[in-house]
């Protein structure tokens, strides 16, 4: 039989690769019209309070798209964008959304506290502890250089 | 062994009494859907969850095929089964449910084979008259167990299987109790690594094992490929059958016109399961349903079947370990 090192090489040589030109297309229209979405979102807030500043403005785009995420989740339709889009459904807020919502939903079965609540933050946990810990990063550069200047 | 290295010979022909097959909504739709004997409409089986569905199959595939079998639990010595679930528990608990002595067992998705043998050899012994060997897998509890949330919106890689949803009963019996199908002989497998690390490429994974068990099993019975009708690997999957017989090729053996398997054909290719179906269900769905049938028919006479398995945890996949194979070989004969 072939040895364990000409078995790997064979794999690397055969094994059935991904379609990258049908993938990336994908994940650039699907996560294009998320952000276009969010666009509009932004756009319709501006006319409707035309006192509201940018920052304001970026909070209610987020909440409304990590709402809409979240609910799309809920009726069983953002895995079937994502099986199509990859990483176009998954890098937007979107996204994110519905990292948190569909352990939340797979683990009820297993009780409120420690199905709902626990398991909520298994894929999102990662996210939330790289954010805050370069957040801080950031912060203690940013306190320094003040400083020195 | 009594056979050679590693293969085991029957003295007593042990027979296949009867088999059962259930399947979930997707299974149904492939092309293997005339020769189940039961579909579900929905694969939650009308249960709170999906572990309580899959027990529930798997009792349904039991109790199925001791009544094709025209017996009743009474008859049964034990029941040998096993499932893809920590510690076993779709097996365990519907043990819990029939009043037969339970066996469990596991070898990930090559656990049918082994039920089979441990099966076959104790009535073989003359040590039980009837053993029901039992597996199964469900597509939604596998993956919350090894992969993410249902409805977690990834991508399929192009290697990776699905899990069937399904459960299959095999009743094994003394000679002479009618059937003409019997058990010849088994090879039991080795585990075997090559090194392949990626979760989503199981068919690479158990290949060498399958291959192994197939060259060993013709090195011990002295026999050709073409003593068999059909040389059937449990869950391979397309890519990995492609491999497997590339191994044989390696070693001179020409198995192409004569190989199947399960996991490659139980989906049609419209279906989206890039390389198939897996899972311990897989191969138990199969044999009990079109391959039973096509002994019985007589268009196949002699069978090797290989259940395949990867033995792989999430945290072993996590903490960096390759994926070890093991396929274990059952040879069926119909007497003429």
């Amino acid at each position: 039989m072939l040895s364990k090192t000409e078995y790997l090489e064979l794999d690397k040589k055969i094994a059935p690769k991904s379609k990258e030109g049908r993938t990336l297309f994908f994940a650039f229209v699907v996560g294009g019209v998320i952000c276009m979405i969010g666009q509009g979102v932004s756009d319709l807030f501006k006319l409707v309070i035309p006192a509201a500043d940018e920052k304001l403005l970026g909070e209610i785009t987020s909440t409304v798209m990590i709402f809409l995420g979240a609910i799309l989740t809920g009726f069983g339709i953002y895995d079937k964008i994502g099986k199509h889009a990859g990483a176009g459904s998954i890098v937007p807020i979107t996204g994110f959304a519905n990292s948190v919502v569909s352990p939340a939903m797979e683990y009820r079965s297993e009780g409120v506290v420690f199905g709902v609540m626990c398991k909520m933050f298994v894929i999102a946990g990662p996210i939330i502890v790289s954010g805050v810990a370069s957040s801080i990063l950031v912060g203690l550069i940013y306190w320094f250089v003040g400083v020195a200047a | 062994m009594n056979g050679g290295k590693q293969t085991i010979v029957f003295q007593n022909k042990p027979c296949v009494l009867a088999g059962y097959s259930i399947v979930g909504p997707k299974e149904s739709m492939g092309p293997l859907d005339p020769y189940f004997h039961k579909r579900l409409r929905k694969d939650d089986f009308g249960q709170s969850s999906y572990e309580k569905a899959e027990c529930k199959l798997h009792m349904s595939a039991i109790s199925g095929a001791i009544i094709a079998a025209g017996l009743s639990p009474k008859d049964i010595d034990a029941n040998i089964g096993g499932d893809l679930l920590n510690q076993i528990i779709t097996s365990s608990f519907s043990a819990r449910e029939l009043d037969i002595p339970f066996v469990g067992m596991y070898s990930a998705c090559s656990t049918f084979a082994q039920a089979l043998i441990v099966g076959a050899t104790l009535i073989d012994g003359g040590y039980i008259r009837r053993a029901a060997c039992s597996t199964s897998s469900h597509f939604s509890t596998a993956e919350r167990q090894y992969r993410y949330p249902l409805e977690l919106g990834t991508q399929m890689t192009p290697t990776s299987q699905w899990t069937v949803t399904g459960a299959g009963c095999t009743v094994l019996g003394k000679y002479g109790e009618g059937s003409k199908i019997y058990l010849e002989s088994a090879t039991i497998g080795k585990v075997i690594d090559f090194g392949i690390s990626d979760a989503n490429n199981m068919g690479a994974a158990m290949a060498p094992a399958a291959a192994q068990t197939v060259i060993q099993h013709l090195e011990d019975t002295g026999r050709s490929v073409d003593y068999y009708d059909n040389i059937v690997t449990g869950d391979l999957g397309i890519y990995g059958s492609r491999l497997f017989l590339e191994l044989l090729e390696s070693e001179g053996i020409h198995a192409s016109a004569k190989h199947k398997d399960c996991g490659e054909m139980i989906y049609d290719k419209k279906q989206r399961c890039p390389q198939g179906g897996s899972g311990a269900g897989c191969s138990s769905v199969v044999f009990n349903s079109y391959f039973l049938h096509q002994m019985r028919s007589g268009s196949i006479k002699r069978m090797l079947l290989i259940p395949t398995g990867a033995l792989l945890s999430k945290l072993s996949s996590l903490q960096g370990e390759t994926i070890p194979g093991i396929a274990n070989a059952v040879s069926f004969c119909v007497e003429e």
